[in-house]
């Protein structure tokens, strides 16, 4: 017998690929907004992080061209 | 912001701590790679396994992956994550006093595997062999590191967490679930276990640990490592910023899902087999998006890397990195598979990674590293960049004869005559293989060499030096109150706060483990099982018990896929039911030499006698190590009852009090093969008794997959019995 008809008999057993999906595509989704409309000074900032203190300077400067 | 600035704190940065990391990660590379070698080196000179039970291939394999995933790059990861964290949080570590604590509880664990794994202490489950005490002891260092690693968040002086430190938290939090739930395992004495999962569960549970063992202790942490050391030596921020944070919540949402891609065409059930494709497949994107960041980081800086020795390691690195995460979404298509699997195609592919990844990635930071705390320039730049092209070279002299002997080996196993009737004995297929191997050692020689020579490189360096212990530093402390600008957008929200991105990480990483798990748990109850199977007898337990101890699973898989040129060679394709007493699993993933699933009643008693103990004399041109010790060692029969009982505790249905007379029942079948042996005048390596070792392996391999040939015709029809 298929491995599938165990699996039927759980009860309700299609919600399961349901819900991954609408959790998947609704998280990226708010992600993707999020990430479209953040401040582009604040992602900056945080981007030059690793870099020393007098570094970002001069990265600043590069970005400012 | 409050009205009036906060005040500038004076502190220093622990370098102690990244310099005895950075130390332990040369060491232990140096040690898992010759160990590598040798283990290579073993199927060209089966002599180098030496005749002793501590040097045998099945030991030091294992030994070599332990060491080079957790011991090398696990060093490597802390040395990394020591390093930036505290200049990312602008904050000294948390405590120096688990800092130390971390790094030898570390160092004890990997010292505690070097001499148990090649005692042949194992668990039987692949990159997972440690045992119980030792799993107990890698799970208090874990939280050691944990609470150093949030203390500092906690205390930093930066209120934004870089995209680095969620890769370093999704790490810790995934590999503590992992490490966990794989290591859930039943103590029969001492340095024994049983893996609490049997069958198809035990496998499921183990490659969504191997899986993700590979995403989250290889790839995750040096992600992080990616997107602060490149940034940092290129001297300019990583390309896209958005990309990292889409790259980070992509991969870590879907990474956990793939583990089953290492079980296609076994008796998985289908749908997850159907799941871990899919996920690899969609894998893919956000793998090269952090590829393409990393590489993208360098944009109008390429001039520096013809320059940069530090730049070329870290660029082949990510390149590697593209490349190995081009091929797994490729390996996990069902068509593809099926031809890669237990070959050596899939040696080829982790090696990219292990070697270009995790290798190059590490020799980048050190040279980077080292010379900065020591506040001295590198020793020999010259020497740098020759270490860079045999490092390289020995990539592609591992990789390429690798991947040849992959598809050769696959097509030579796929091969019929025009009658129906396969074209190569399994053992040509080996045989035929040599050259490639011993072209593949050279690669591992080469790229040895390379690490020797950047290890004189560092001495030197670190001798010309001084080493700066404390780094001071100083920031504005971190007003206690955050004013918001505005709106507040709900992942900003997160971004600031690392408890709660450890447990939105938790959330979505236990998503696929769960959905994965517990229809495949829940089924248990039915799985489809079959009459005829039947528990292990005592001598057949025990002779898996040896079994395992050997990792005979590292060369030899117990799982026929439901191909023609499988069953044609080695019997009925395996059911799921057959595997309901097996704790753990030995299904294995590489075929150095035959499937051994129906080798029950194949060959006499004698036959394995004789090959057990010199394995060219039945089989001229083996390559597998001869077992002498099995000759002489005898059973332990004083644990036999307790695994009995623990057995029983796991649900294998032995007879109520049977664990009192299954000594008695495992001598009787000891005498009736002793009497066997002797009926057909076998040359006797010592004098035969019934508590041999031998004796046990012979049960457990007359024994294997015997149950089903029981009941003819052997199909599907069987479990509904």
């Amino acid at each position: 017998m298929k491995f599938i008809n165990y699996l039927q008999s759980i009860t309700g057993v299609s919600i399961f690929p349901l819900i991954s999906l609408l959790v998947f595509v609704i998280f990226f989704i708010l992600l993707g907004i999020y990430v479209l409309k953040a401040d582009k000074n604040r992602l900056n900032y945080i981007a030059a992080l690793p870099i020393e203190e007098q570094e970002k300077e001069e990265n600043n400067k590069i970005s400012s061209r | 912001m409050t009205a009036t600035s906060p005040p500038i704190e004076k502190f220093a940065y622990d370098n102690t701590t990244v310099k005895w990391f950075a130390y332990a990660t040369i060491t232990w590379g140096i040690i898992g790679m010759t160990v590598g070698l040798w283990a290579a080196l073993d199927l060209v000179f089966p002599q180098l396994n030496l005749g002793l039970p501590f040097t045998t291939f099945g030991r030091t394999r294992p030994l070599h992956t332990n060491a080079v995933i957790f011991a090398f790059v696990g060093n490597g990861i802390f040395m990394g994550v020591y390093y930036s964290l505290q200049r990312l949080c602008k904050a000294r570590m948390y405590s120096d006093k688990l800092s130390r604590l971390h790094f030898w509880g570390w160092q004890f664990i990997i010292v505690a595997a070097v001499i148990t794994i090649p005692m042949g202490f194992t668990s039987g489950k692949e990159y997972a062999e440690l045992e119980w005490p030792i799993d107990i002891l890698i799970a208090l260092v874990w939280v050691v590191f944990g609470i150093n690693m949030f203390g500092t968040i906690i205390k930093r002086r930066e209120r934004h967490l870089y995209v680095a430190i969620w890769f370093y938290i999704a790490t810790f939090v995934t590999v503590t679930v992992l490490h966990i739930v794989n290591s859930v395992e039943l103590p029969v004495t001492f340095m024994k276990s049983y893996s609490w999962y049997a069958g198809v569960q035990d496998a499921l549970v183990q490659w969504w640990y191997g899986h993700n063992a590979v995403a989250f202790f290889l790839t995750t942490p040096y992600l992080g490592l990616m997107y602060y050391f490149i940034p940092k030596v290129a001297n300019r921020p990583v390309y896209s910023y958005r990309l990292s944070i889409i790259h980070f919540w992509a991969l870590i949402f879907l990474y956990i899902w793939a583990g089953p891609h290492h079980l296609l065409y076994t008796s998985l059930p289908d749908w997850a087999q159907s799941l871990g494709v899919v996920f690899s497949i969609m894998l893919l994107a956000p793998s090269w998006g952090g590829m393409i960041n990393g590489l993208l980081t360098l944009r109008g800086a390429w001039d520096k890397v013809r320059e940069d020795v530090v730049l070329k390691f870290l660029v082949v690195a990510v390149t590697a990195y593209g490349m190995a995460t081009f091929e797994g979404p490729l390996l996990s298509l069902k068509s593809v598979n099926g031809i890669a699997h237990f070959t050596d195609w899939i040696i080829a592919h982790v090696h990219v990674g292990a070697l270009g990844w995790n290798g190059f990635l590490t020799f980048g930071i050190l040279y980077w590293l080292i010379p900065r705390m020591f506040r001295t320039q590198l020793y020999s730049r010259k020497l740098a960049n020759a270490h860079f092209w045999i490092g390289t070279l020995g990539i592609l002299f591992y990789a390429i004869p690798m991947y040849w002997a992959g598809f050769t080996q696959s097509l030579m196993w796929k091969e019929f005559n025009p009658d129906g009737t396969l074209a190569n004995k399994f053992l040509d297929t080996v045989t035929h293989l040599a050259p490639m191997y011993a072209l593949r050692s050279v690669g591992g020689v080469l790229y040895l060499a390379g690490v020797i020579m950047m290890t004189y490189n560092i001495i030197k360096t670190v001798r010309a030096g001084s080493f700066l212990a404390n780094e001071e530093a100083e920031a504005p402390a971190l007003p206690k109150i955050y004013t918001i600008h505005g709106k507040e957008h709900w992942h900003r929200w997160i971004e600031r706060r690392p408890v709660q991105m450890l447990i939105a990480a938790l959330i979505v990483v236990s998503i696929g483990g769960v959905i994965e798990f517990i229809p495949t748990f829940l089924v248990k109850s039915n799985i489809p099982t079959i009459a005829s199977v039947k528990p292990y007898t005592p001598l057949e337990l025990e002779g898996r018990d040896i079994y395992v101890r050997e990792g005979c699973y590292t060369c030899h898989s117990q799982m026929i896929r439901p191909f023609r040129s499988e069953t044609e060679r080695y019997g009925e394709y395996s059911k799921a039911g057959e595997f309901v007493y097996d704790h753990p699993f030995q299904w294995g993933s590489k075929r150095t030499g035959p499937d051994l699933q129906r080798i029950g009643g194949k060959y006499g008693d004698v036959w394995h006698y004789n090959h057990m103990f010199d394995p060219t004399s039945m089989s001229p041109g083996s390559i597998m190590p001869s077992y002498p010790w099995l000759f002489s060692d005898k059973i332990d029969y004083e644990v036999t009852p307790k695994k009995i009982r623990a057995m029983q505790i796991l649900g294998v249905p032995y007879p109520a009090g049977y664990d009192k007379i299954c000594v008695e029942d495992a001598r009787k079948q000891g005498e009736l093969i002793v009497a066997n042996l002797k009926k057909a005048k076998v040359q006797e390596v010592e004098p035969l008794s019934a508590d041999d070792e031998i004796v046990a392996v012979i049960a457990y391999l007359q024994r294997m997959g015997t149950d089903i040939k029981a009941k003819a015709p052997v199909n599907d029809t069987a479990t509904k019995k």
